[in-house]
């Protein structure tokens, strides 16, 4: 008899009836805190389960809120909201500025912006991210100036980066942000080297990998965890789950056999699975993560259990691969809902004041839009100097890229 | 014969090629059920099947090491690396394993199987969608190196690909997927539908590995050119009224010497042109080839126009990208010196 083998299928595509049932999430608050210096082993019931603090009522419930205690407080979340609304409208905005020609090239994180958003709360000055092209809620968060956002997906003269990069791969050094590759998987590893460094160079900076479902798959994935359970440094490696890697559900990469927190396991890493749209579960997990790896109990590993609710780039159509309305039959629903549910619940916040506070801060986005816009677009572009193209990519010209810059005659 | 574009022609040949040989199977990112990114396989999964046509974890080593271990039994893996900026986590297993497997077994095994990636610029791809990476291909003993230039030859050279016993890089240039390119972005662009080179037959038909084509006949200068270049070529020609013929090399490993050889010792000159950074690039063994062949036929140093040393800009791509205003400028150069 042949031997069979296994090809992954997602549960739903265009047209049929979206389909979650794979996930059997537990209620909100069933999980204790483990402690810091807890075993890889131990936490494989995190690693399976799903740490949750908001409930479908919209109160905080459990012991993480209990530990979340006054960082979670109402000044604290409104905040959070806020932020959460700026990257909401800076998504929106550039769509569609995006779709007018004005830029080359966009990616949303819609759905996804109460992780990158609450986790950047838990980080101190010198800590270091190595986001993805989908955590720009890290840099909107974290107090990054809108007029450098803008003026890198427009490419003129307030791009920090003079042009170089494929719009939303972004560099600030100074707000904790490592340069973003377009290569995937490839910064993972390095998070590791850059907390052993820290380390070595006696400071008590964390660094924070970020990956995709997709992307676990790659070597360099693999190669981060291997070094991170060999040397435990402080690093936390975060794993974005939405579901989706462009076409390819998360199956494709492995996980359908086993969630991506238990792999952690498996390499000997303490590993925790979160509700990625609960801003208060990844304001309370980043809390236990941070104090755990600054205190030298080693590396964690968190599993964000989230959904990409828009295509994956604006070069993408996703109703060509999944149900159009598979975002809305999401079991974990929306991360800005949800918090102003809890606002509002707790009588901090109402449904006129959100959406006053909506347009208060679209406002705010289209001001400093505007004036990036005016200094040049892709539409018009104010091209950068193309004697730049030869700048800085040693410390010091060597003579052949001299010859070239003259031979271009800029 | 159809109208097809440079997608529709590598997805005609990967249909024939599915349809008339059971042993070949298509993998890559995003190329089942979706089709990939840029559609080349759209359709292929519901006429043939997830067994033989089907998405693989984001893992460009694993698509070319599961590739090896499946031709390595006779089967004939056509994957798709999904930009050829990607293939950098397969290097190992391209250069040290499926180059090599015939060789270092005496013969017991081999890798027939084709490595397809779209390659170069001229989208707005940024440092990480836009590089030309076949210099660091054909530096490679074992490999053959492939890149089309229309619509018919994708269809030929890639049908002959999957059919070579070797390990083939089938590199596309996916600025002219979906019409010639001349290097002018501001112009309007124009489609396959209406060029001739994108008339293509519907059946089977190979365009045989290692022999380039004269794209365009000419007496002043010999232009040596593949992918793209050459309708950038074919546009500084036209710039400047140099009479210059010009040479699709088609396969760059192995280099049909003997077209480029006769072109040079009839034109006397030559220029030679790529998208690739210009420091041991392929136009770096182009010019020490036509040189070692046509040393006494030479009337002018060669030339060559290149990528700039330097990582493909975003915003600068037109800076960067060799247009024909520098190829026109080096024409007139080599054919006023
Ligand atoms: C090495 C490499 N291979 C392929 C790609 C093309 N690519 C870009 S994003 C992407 C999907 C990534 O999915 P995931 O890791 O789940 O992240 P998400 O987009 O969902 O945030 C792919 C295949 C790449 N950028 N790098
Ligand atoms: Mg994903």
């Amino acid at each position: 008899m042949p031997i069979k083998i296994n090809f992954p299928t997602p549960s739903a595509r265009p047209g049929e009836t979206p389909d979650f049932s794979r996930y059997d999430f537990p209620e909100p608050g069933a999980l204790p805190v483990p402690p810091l210096d807890i075993t890889a082993e131990d936490t494989l019931e995190y690693a399976n389960s799903l740490i949750r603090v908001l409930d479908d009522d919209g109160n905080a419930v459990g012991p993480w809120a209990d530990y979340l205690g006054e960082e979670g407080n109402d000044d604290v979340l409104l905040e959070g909201l806020r932020d959460m609304l700026k990257m909401r409208a800076i998504d929106a905005r550039m769509l569609n500025a995006q779709r007018q020609g004005k830029t080359t090239f966009y990616l949303q994180c819609t759905g996804e912006e109460a992780i990158g958003c609450a986790f950047q709360r838990q980080l101190n000055k010198g800590d270091m991210n190595f986001p993805t092209y989908r955590q720009q809620s890290l840099l909107v968060a974290g107090g990054y100036p809108l007029k450098d956002l803008f003026g890198q997906y427009y490419q003129n003269e307030n791009d920090p980066l003079g042009g170089r990069q494929l719009p939303t791969l972004h560099s600030a050094k100074d707000y904790g942000f490592f340069t973003i590759s377009g290569n995937l998987g490839t910064q993972y590893v390095q998070a590791v080297g850059w907390a052993m460094a820290a380390a070595l160079t006696g400071t008590d900076n964390i660094a924070a990998a970020w990956i995709g479902d997709g992307a676990t798959a790659a070597s360099d994935y693999h190669s981060a965890m291997v070094t991170a359970a060999v040397y435990k440094p402080p690093v936390i490696l975060n794993v974005v789950n939405n579901q989706w890697a462009i076409s390819s559900f998360n199956g494709i990469a492995g996980g359908t056999a086993a969630t991506f927190a238990n792999r952690g396991v498996g390499y000997g890493i303490p590993s925790i699975r979160v509700d990625g749209n609960d801003f208060l579960a990844v304001l309370a997990a980043t809390k236990w993560a941070t104090e755990r790896t600054r205190n030298s109990h080693g590396p964690v590993v968190i599993e964000w259990v989230t959904y990409r609710v828009a295509a994956h780039s604006t070069s993408d159509d996703a109703s060509a691969y999944r149900p159009k309305d598979e975002a809305d039959a999401w079991p974990l629903g929306d991360p800005v809902e949800r918090l102003k549910q809890y606002l509002i619940q707790r009588g901090k916040w109402s449904e006129d004041r959100h959406k006053q506070g909506e347009a208060e801060i679209m406002d705010e986005v289209i001001a400093v839009q505007k004036e990036s816009e005016a200094l040049g677009t892709f539409i018009n572009p104010q091209y950068l100097s193309p004697s730049a193209i030869f700048e800085g990519v040693y410390e010091e010209m060597p003579e052949h890229l001299k010859r070239q810059r003259q031979e271009m005659g800029a | 014969m159809a109208k097809m574009t440079m997608i529709e022609a590598v997805r005609s040949a990967m249909d024939i090629m599915l349809e008339k040989d059971p042993k070949v199977i298509i993998m890559g990112e995003d190329v089942g059920y979706f089709g990939g990114v840029f559609r080349c396989t759209a359709g292929l999964q519901e006429k043939y099947g997830i067994e033989r046509v089907f998405d693989t974890p984001i893992n460009e080593s694993a698509i070319v090491g599961m590739g090896v271990g499946m031709a390595t039994q006779g089967m004939r893996p056509c994957v798709e690396v999904q930009f050829a900026d990607y293939m950098f986590p397969a290097y190992d297993q391209i250069t040290q394993e499926a180059a090599r497997i015939r060789h270092r077994s005496a013969g017991q095994f081999s890798c027939p199987m084709t490595i397809r990636m779209p390659t170069g610029g001229g989208i707005f791809g940024g440092q990480t969608h836009s590089q030309s990476p076949e210099a660091l291909f054909t530096h490679v003993a074992g490999l053959k190196v492939v890149q089309p230039s229309s619509p018919v030859d994708a269809k030929g050279l890639l049908i002959a690909s999957i059919e070579d016993p070797d390990p083939v890089i089938f590199l596309e240039p996916k600025r002219i997927y979906n019409g010639p390119f001349d290097g002018h972005h501001d112009a309007k662009s124009v489609g396959w539908a209406t060029h001739p080179l994108g008339e293509v037959p519907e059946g089977y038909y190979k365009t045989e590995l290692g022999k380039a084509n004269v794209f365009r006949e000419g007496e002043a200068v010999t232009i040596l050119a593949y992918g793209t270049m050459v309708y950038v070529a074919e546009a500084a020609v036209k710039e400047t009224g140099i009479d210059a013929e010009i040479i699709d090399l088609r396969t760059l490993l192995p280099l049909d010497l003997e077209t480029i050889v006769e072109s040079v010792k009839k034109t006397r000159k030559c220029v030679v042109i790529h998208e690739g950074t210009r420091t041991s690039g392929f136009g770096a063994e182009l010019i020490a080839e036509v040189q070692e062949a046509c040393f006494y036929h030479l009337e002018t140093p060669i030339v060559r126009v290149t990528g700039w040393d330097a990582p493909y800009p975003h915003a600068q791509e037109w800076d960067y990208f060799p247009g024909p205003k520098r190829v026109g400028r080096a024409l007139v150069e080599t054919v006023e010196a």
